[in-house]
């Protein structure tokens, strides 16, 4: 029998769900005058220093691939500042610069899973990471975090979900798309039933340099916890770099020469380019980064005083860019009133379900976004409730 | 004076946006309207918010475009008083925008504003330069502004972003 086209694709990727924040885009791309809270990225231009050190690197013929680890002098500058940071010692041996923090999390996943091995995915979350969990032959198993507590995920309900294939536990705070951060004392609690039970985390913490409130702690900083954390972290959110694809990885040595096999052959190496604008990121960025954390904290609190007011229920997210309002009192479903506030009133948000079960009857909102656009889209999302 | 976080955060607004709501700027800073406007007069009654402006781009404007020069003034300080009474001679003028007393080759930079390059010039020639304790004077025309006050003035505000991610 001849192989239809379909037939050529294998059954783990046909069977993969498409991404939910896809969909939205299509609805939302083609129309007119929409105001987007629907943006994952920050609305900032990455600073105009760090431009400029890539074009200098252009400039000087820095084309040619870097080693598949990443600049010497950029693994070097990456564990000064994730010491300084988030206080946690690594060795520049002990650091992956990758393409993104979504190749740094792909990578970890390809190189500790069996087939059939379990990643407990804490949910809501980014919509790659049960994507990134099965194609590498795991299964990932969903557990909920809950509106009622502020979204942050509970010890018990980890233990709960462990079982004799549990191999680790993927997790990211501050949160996609709650914007829940674990302070230091949950995280200890966290971090002593993956002690008990033997686990590995994978510990996104891309945006570790947005918070507002509470100081940011690193998985890896607690006691016992850095020989068994793969630290994700990257230039996207914290420095305006989304489009230039750069994160790092750090993790014990055993583990990083595991995944350095897995990242040289797939990947090879970051873009030297982009390197050499991360370099000028950590060596002079900071002001940048105070000055957009400054900016973002007095809009989330617009945002989420704003829905407040108008009567979606909204905790108040320690970190990110995300606003994670409740829709639940206007009795639509998440993907209903999305769509409808699309339609209706030209305001793109991201309907919470796509990030996991828990986020239904939620909206993802993005405050990254100017402070002019924010006040029309609350007119314009208060207009919508008003009228249903 | 010491100035609380809150305080703070009214004036970065404040300084961006003067005519923003005051019921938006306390949604932004977690206050109620009241505890923001008493801020404000708090603020505005110690002089630290002087005055709220706006900033126009007069070279859109027919017949209002104007001409704009910065002036180095070079001048004799004068015993007891320093730069002090030359600034204040200099700065009673009407066509004199701002007198700032600046550190390097020369002592006073003057910003003058008039409707035409004569009327600038004369100004220059006949009342600065004459002043009894001003030496010289070196006059710069304003030909383009790029950048003002931190707004870069002609910028195309699109966003670049795609529309969901």
């Amino acid at each position: 029998m001849k192989a239809t086209s379909k037939s050529y694709v294998s059954k783990t990727v046909r069977e993969l769900k498409p991404s939910g924040i896809r969909r939205f885009f299509d609805l939302a791309a083609g129309m007119e005058g929409v105001i987007s809270l629907g943006v994952g990225e920050p609305d900032f231009v990455t600073p105009w220093p760090v431009r400029e050190a890539a074009i200098r690197s252009i400039e000087e013929g820095y084309t040619s691939y870097t080693p598949n680890a990443g600049l010497p002098e950029l693994r070097e500058e990456i564990t000064k500042y994730v010491k300084n940071r988030y206080h946690v010692e690594y060795s520049p041996s002990e650091v992956i610069v990758t393409v993104g923090a979504s190749s740094a999390i792909d990578t970890a996943m390809r190189t500790i899973l069996d087939p059939g091995d379990e990643v407990i995915v804490v949910e809501p979350c980014f919509v790659s990471y049960g994507p990134m969990v099965t194609l590498a032959g795991g299964v990932p198993v969903p557990v909920q975090a809950l509106k009622e507590n502020d979204f942050k995920i509970l010890p018990s309900q980890i233990e709960a979900a462990i079982t004799d294939k549990t191999k680790a536990l993927m997790i990211c705070f501050p949160n996609n798309p709650t914007g829940t951060l674990l302070n230091k004392q949950e995280l200890e609690a966290l971090a002593e039933v993956i002690k008990k039970h033997d686990l590995l985390v994978i510990s996104d913490e891309i945006y570790a340099e947005l918070t507002y409130d509470e100081e940011f702690t690193s998985m890896a900083s607690l006691p016992g916890m850095r020989e068994r954390t793969i630290l994700v972290n990257g230039f996207s959110k914290a420095f305006a770099m989304t489009g230039w694809r750069l994160g790092f990885v750090c993790a014990p040595k055993e583990i990083l020469k595991e995944m350095l096999k897995v990242h040289q052959y797939a990947l090879m190496c970051a873009s030297t380019t982009s390197q050499y604008a991360g370099l000028e990121a950590l060596r002079n960025g900071r002001e940048d980064v105070d000055k957009m954390v400054k900016s973002y904290r007095l809009r989330r609190n617009f945002i989420v005083n704003s829905f407040n007011e108008m009567g979606l229920t909204c905790h108040m997210p320690g970190g990110a860019f995300y606003a994670f309002p409740s829709i639940e009192s206007t009795g639509l479903s998440s993907q209903e009133f999305a769509e409808r506030l699309l339609k209706e009133e030209g305001v793109a948000v991201v309907p919470g379900d796509v990030f996991g079960e828990s986020g239904e009857g939620h909206i993802r909102c993005s405050y990254a976004t100017s402070m002019e656009e924010l006040r029309e889209a609350m007119k314009r999302i208060k207009r919508f409730i008003n009228s249903l | 004076m010491k100035l609380s976080e809150k305080e703070l955060e009214i004036l970065g607004v404040l300084e961006k946006d003067a005519r923003i709501e005051t019921a938006d700027l306390a949604k932004m800073v977690g206050l109620t309207v009241e505890e923001t406007e008493a801020i404000m007069k708090k603020l505005e009654n110690d002089k630290v918010i002087v005055k709220y402006l706006t900033m126009i781009d007069w070279t859109k404007v027919d017949d209002h475009q104007g001409v704009r020069a910065m002036i180095d003034v070079k001048v004799t300080p004068k015993q007891g008083v320093g730069f002090d009474e030359i600034a204040e001679k200099i700065y009673r003028y009407d066509e004199v925008q701002s007198v700032y007393l600046m550190s390097g080759t020369y002592d006073l930079s003057v910003i003058v504003e008039g409707k035409t390059l004569n009327e600038v010039a004369n100004f220059v020639s006949q009342k600065l330069s004459t002043l009894e304790s001003v030496v010289s004077t070196t006059t710069h025309f304003i030909l383009k502004k790029y950048k003002h006050d931190g707004i870069i003035l002609e910028q195309e505000k699109k966003d670049k972003r795609i529309v969901v991610s």
